[in-house]
Parts: structure tokens; sequence; C-alpha cells
């Protein structure tokens, strides 16, 4: 039940926003994220966003699983992550 | 680089599979040295039911090392809410003219006299599955005649929202719309579990969502007073295998610290925004847990300036001490105490179509995650 999902703010009416989760999109309420902003990923949970994500932290977390988990991959150009290296 | 929400948040890279593979077998080097620690198979418990379903879906429990055992624990609410509880959510919407509102995991708990909210609707209840509070308070608004009713039930993720619900509804001056706050609190329950003297669990994979909320600081106490491992974690099947072996990292050590896995949606702090919303509406009070009674300062319930939105209140409905359905031993899951398969009647008399106990009932509940995924 506390399942929360990952969306981006398309448009801000006072604290109702228009959120796309991948090309769908739903009214949500910022009363919880009053910071938040167009063009932010938030966390939504029920009809609310919970939290503002941040997606440099979330590359940060991809590149440390990358650097301790795929050390087979740093040589290969092809690997599933290569693209992340600078 | 344009990027989108899925490939930052939801791209394929969370469940790679090389990347998982060489988790994985870290965790068996980790584990071994972990279990030279501890003399027995390592217990960590994921104290949330989304994490119980995250770990059944991914099939990765079978592919953990012999000596590392994941508990689900006590976070899955309908689970938690107790037998008396859910009697009084069937005789709200046994009120003549109340619309009752819902999450979907409710529908099926059956109340001690073997009815369910779904039976009840059969028979004529208003019964509404709605997606958040908000359409709840927007039924009240579109149904000035008749009483809106929702069902409350959750941890800190849920709690915060429906108090949002609850504000605006005031603000709006609806006077037919109430809610229920069966509310528990994560770590007066992780708390509880330590405080047993039978406990044996080596290590907690804190709530994501929860956190999120809250913060780190509320769970200082599982490191510094019990010495036990604590990493917040999120939900995809990487994030999940690190945070694993970040406990067996920290249990190997014998340095007990609140790391946080999720960092891109939890900070130390969590939502103070939240926070303050939480604390408006609601007092922290007792509440009542299936199969371990009723406990001090475990929940919350609605504060005084808010009481007027209680549907207990408002419709009076009383409570009484309702026995567990006879053989379920949901409630030694949600302690760890019990596996799914440990129950006699798992997989025969109790299934997800003809549940007889909660943790079958909910999505997210033990059983059901073991019914539909294996163990």
């Amino acid at each position: 039940m506390c399942l929360a999902v990952p969306g981006k703010i398309t448009s801000v009416k006072s604290n109702n926003a228009e959120v796309d989760f991948n090309g769908v999109k739903r009214a949500v309420s910022l009363d919880l994220v009053p910071e938040a902003r167009k063009n932010d990923y938030v966390l939504v949970h029920a009809g609310f966003a919970i939290q503002v994500l941040s997606p440099e932290e979330a590359q940060e977390t991809l590149r440390l699983f990358a650097e301790i988990y795929g050390k087979e991959h740093q040589d290969a150009a092809s690997g599933p992550l290569s693209h992340l290296k600078p | 680089m344009k990027t989108s929400a899925a490939e930052k948040f939801s791209s394929p890279l969370w469940r790679d599979r090389a990347l998982a593979a060489t988790a994985l077998a870290e965790m068996e080097t980790l584990t071994a040295r972990a279990a030279a620690k501890t003399g027995t198979t390592v217990n960590f418990m994921e104290v949330c039911g989304t994490h119980t379903m995250a770990i059944a879906a991914s099939g990765m429990r079978r592919l953990f090392p012999k000596g590392l055992r994941m508990l689900s624990g006590p976070g899955c609410p309908v689970c938690v809410t107790s037998q008396g509880d859910i009697d009084r959510v069937l005789a709200l919407a046994a009120v003549p003219g109340v619309i009752i509102t819902t999450f979907g995991d409710m529908l099926k708990v059956k109340g001690s006299g073997g009815r369910d909210l779904q039976a009840l609707r059969e028979a004529g209840a208003d019964v509404r599955v709605v997606y958040s509070p908000l359409d709840a308070v927007a039924l009240a608004a579109a149904e000035p005649a008749r009483q809106v009713v929702f069902i409350g039930v959750g941890f800190e993720t849920t709690a915060p929202v429906i108090a949002g619900a609850v504000v605006r509804a005031r603000k709006a001056g609806l006077k037919n719309f109430s809610s229920t706050a069966f509310f528990k609190l994560v770590p007066p329950a992780l708390e509880l579990l330590l405080s047993d003297p039978e406990n044996r669990i080596h290590g907690f994979m804190l709530p994501g969502h929860v956190s999120a909320i809250i913060g780190l600081a509320p769970y200082r106490f599982v490191t510094e007073k019990y010495k036990v491992p604590c990493v917040v974690t999120g939900f995809e099947p990487l994030d999940i295998l690190a945070g694993i072996n970040m406990l067996l990292k920290q249990l190997a050590a014998g340095r007990p610290v609140v790391e946080d896995e999720y960092f891109r949606a939890v900070r130390a702090e969590g939502n103070p925004a939240a926070q303050k919303l939480m604390a408006e509406v609601f007092t922290v009070s007792a509440a009542s847990w299936r199969a371990i009674g009723t406990l001090k300062a475990t929940g919350l319930s609605f504060s005084k300036a808010y009481s007027s939105f209680d549907a207990i209140k408002r419709f009076r409905i009383p409570y009484s001490d309702a026995p567990e359905p006879r053989g379920c031993l949901c409630g030694k899951i949600l302690l760890g105490k019990a596996l799914p398969p440990d129950c006699p009647l798992f997989g025969k008399r109790c299934t997800p179509s003809s549940a007889v106990g909660p943790c079958m009932v909910s999505s997210e509940g033990a059983c059901a995650a073991w019914f539909k995924y294996g163990g």
C-alpha cells in the first residue's frame, strides 16, 4: 500500500499539478511538496506527491551500481552501462 | 542529452541481470562473513509490504545464499489491522445511507462474522474503490445529501495523504466527509519486534516511502540501543540486492548504523511539510494490531482540532476485541516468527481466491506474495 510511482510535473496551478507517468497524465496534489515546480520529478502516492526526486541522485545510484557490480562491463563499449561513462 | 523519467527512474538498468549476478555473488561471500559473526542463519526483515512484493515478483528469493533468510515484517497495512477494527469498517458500511470509499485492498478482508466489504456491497451497501482520498472528498462535494466515509488505514506514507484530504475537506466546508484513522507507526513496530526476548532479526531493510516522509532520525534507536543494522532501501531489484549487501557488510563489521540506499527519494530530514500536516490532523495514540493487541503510542488518531472528521466518532462505532481466524498464522508471520509455508492453511484452505487471513487477502501480504510467486 506504500506503493509510490515516479512522474514528471508538466503543469502547476496553485497546489495542483498535472503529472506525466510515462505518457499517462493525472492530477496530483502538491500539498505535501509545496516546493515542487514544473519539470520536477515527484514520487506520487494515492494522488499526492510525497517527495521530489533527484534525477542526479538516481544517476549517481546507477553509477555506483555500475562501479561496484559492473566490473565486467567497464571494458565493453557495448555493455549495458557504457553510456553512463563520462 | 535529453532523458525522460522512464530512463532515470524506471530504466532497465535498475533490473540489469549482469549487475544483479555480480551483486548476488558478492552476497554469497558477505553472507558467509556475516554468518561467522552470528553463528546462525542470517535473518533480515523487510519491514514493508511493497518490498515483500518486489522481492517475490523479481524471483530473487531463490537466488539468495542458503545462509540468508528474508523475513516479512509488519508492514502490510491491511494485514496489521486488528480484527476488531475490520469489524468496525464493516459496521460503518452497514450504516444506512453511507458511501464507503476505500483502497481496493480492504474489499476482501473478512470480519469476524465471515463477511467482507465485497459481500456487503453485493447485499446492497454502497462501497466504492478509489485511487486517492481526494476522490472521496470530490464525491462528498458531489453528493451533499450522503455521508462519505474514507477507510483510512496505513503507515506514515499514507497518513499524510489522508491528512491532506481532510484539510481540503475542511477548507471546502464539507460536513459530509469523514475518515477512519487506523494508522500504525513503523518505529514503534520495530521497537516491539526488538524488545521481544525471542527476537532473532539481524538487520532491517527499512521501508523506502515511509522513510521519504519521516526521514532517518526516528530509526536511530535501532542501531544505538539494539545494535541492529538498518538500511533504507528502494524498490528496484538492484536497490534490494544492494540494500541486503549493505546490511551484510554492517553485520560483518559489527558497526550498526542507519544507511540510506534510496537517497534519490529519501533525505535525512524526510518531508517536513508532510510531517507538519500529519501532526496537525493526527496525534500519536494507541493502535490495535492484529495478533498483538492494543499498544500505547504505536499509531495515529485524529487530533482534537480535527476530531469532527473521525468516522468512528461520528457514527459511534464501538470497538470490541475479536479473535483471529482459527488456524491462521498471520500474526506470527507479521512478527517474523513464521514463514507462509509454515501455516497449515497455506495453499490449502487459504488461497487468494478464498483467503482465510489478511496476509493472503492483501496483494502485498506475505502469504499472497508466496502463493503467487513461490518462495
